[in-house]
């Protein structure tokens, strides 16, 4: 058996190594990914190229300011976020992390990830980080999320601008078809996120945050997620026909949409828990798959000349 | 013991504060090369 002394020795360091997760579940690494592919994807796609160093470094400032968007949220949302079983776990509604010791450091890597962003990229990427990391923790989290059943329509557009600050690093500026991959994300964020609340309504409702479930009903619920998923098709096919993206991605589009629409009908149909799991999880795979086409539509050389990639 | 764990918590604050300053500095330095070398846009 191993010394006292030693024994404490390990438990600090296991300690230690708890207080590094805890910093790092801080950021939301889960949905860090999304953010960092939908960004990737961006600066891919945009015309022109950004070394590789640099590439890497916007990449780098993108997921650090949305892990400290995250942080700023963890710290606002501590006191619901201890009552919902979804989110009980997290290190500041344990208090493992305290409130003011999140908002610091989401605050230090805002600052730090839109300085470098500036400095080593560009400013105009650098602005929209800044748009980003503001919309989200001012529009949505401290104004819209416990006010509003559309806090999630207006303030999903904090997470569609990952791809338009990755195609602003390459460019240095925004362009019709940035605008377009923004609009993908911000038609998809309300349907995705209202899936997960079909789920999730008795925790919204027990916390007073005003989800649609909660507010208008699973019914109603239902039947927006279905109108977005309608509206969402055309809008995921404006690569194609605007002619920034080629055939393989517009088959993509229609195969992907197809079958998100198939799942939000399903879901009226069936009203289970695992179908609306389900379709959040659909989601997902559908934002992944239908940016991964438009990455692969171009390195397979579908993709026509950019005519869209112009500045505004 | 409480003293010797703030103490302890103390210390890798100021690890972890320095390490990051250590990856800035160096990640500063890798952009300035790029840039010196005319291949960053």
């Amino acid at each position: 058996m191993a010394p006292p002394d030693q024994l404490v020795g390990v438990q600090s360091a296991a300690g230690d190594a708890s207080e590094v997760r805890d910093y790092w579940l801080l950021l939301k690494p889960n949905v860090m990914s999304l953010v960092v592919f939908s960004a990737a994807a961006g600066l891919y796609l945009a015309p022109g190229r950004l070394h590789p160093v640099l590439a890497f470094v916007a990449i780098l400032c993108v997921a650090v300011a949305a892990g400290a968007a995250a942080a700023i949220n963890n710290g606002y949302d501590a006191d619901i976020d201890r009552v919902m079983a979804r989110t009980r776990l997290r290190p500041t509604a344990t208090g493992r992390i305290s409130r003011e010791d999140a908002l610091a450091f989401g605050v230090t890597l805002a600052i730090i990830s839109t300085m470098v962003m500036g400095l080593a990229v560009n400013w105009v990427a650098a602005s929209l980080l800044v748009v980003t990391i503001a919309f989200y923790v001012f529009v949505y989290t401290l104004w819209l999320k416990r006010r509003t059943p559309q806090n999630i329509v207006i303030g999903g557009a904090a997470g569609a601008f990952p791809p338009m600050v990755g195609w602003a690093a390459v460019t240095g500026h925004v362009s019709l078809a940035s605008f377009v991959l923004f609009l993908i994300i911000f038609i998809w964020t309300p349907p995705h996120f209202w899936a997960l609340a079909l789920y999730r309504c008795g925790d919204y409702a027990r916390v007073g945050v005003p989800m649609l479930p909660v507010v208008a009903g699973p019914e109603t619920t239902r039947r927006h997620i279905v109108g977005y998923v309608l509206a969402l098709l055309p809008v995921s096919l404006l690569p194609w026909a605007l002619g920034f993206a080629g055939d393989l991605y517009g088959l993509a589009a229609l195969g992907l949409g197809g079958g998100f629409l198939g799942q939000a009908i399903r879901l009226c149909r069936d009203r289970t828990q695992r179908t609306a799991t389900r379709t959040f999880r659909y989601s997902i795979v559908y934002l992944f798959g239908l940016f991964f086409a438009l990455v692969a539509d171009k390195a397979l050389g579908f993709a026509p000349i950019a005519g869209a990639g112009a500045a505004w | 013991m409480i003293a010797a764990r703030m103490d302890r918590r103390q210390r890798n604050k100021n690890l972890a504060i320095a390490l990051i300053l250590g990856a800035l500095a160096l990640l500063f330095y890798l952009i300035t090369i790029v840039k010196l070398t005319g291949s960053g846009s």
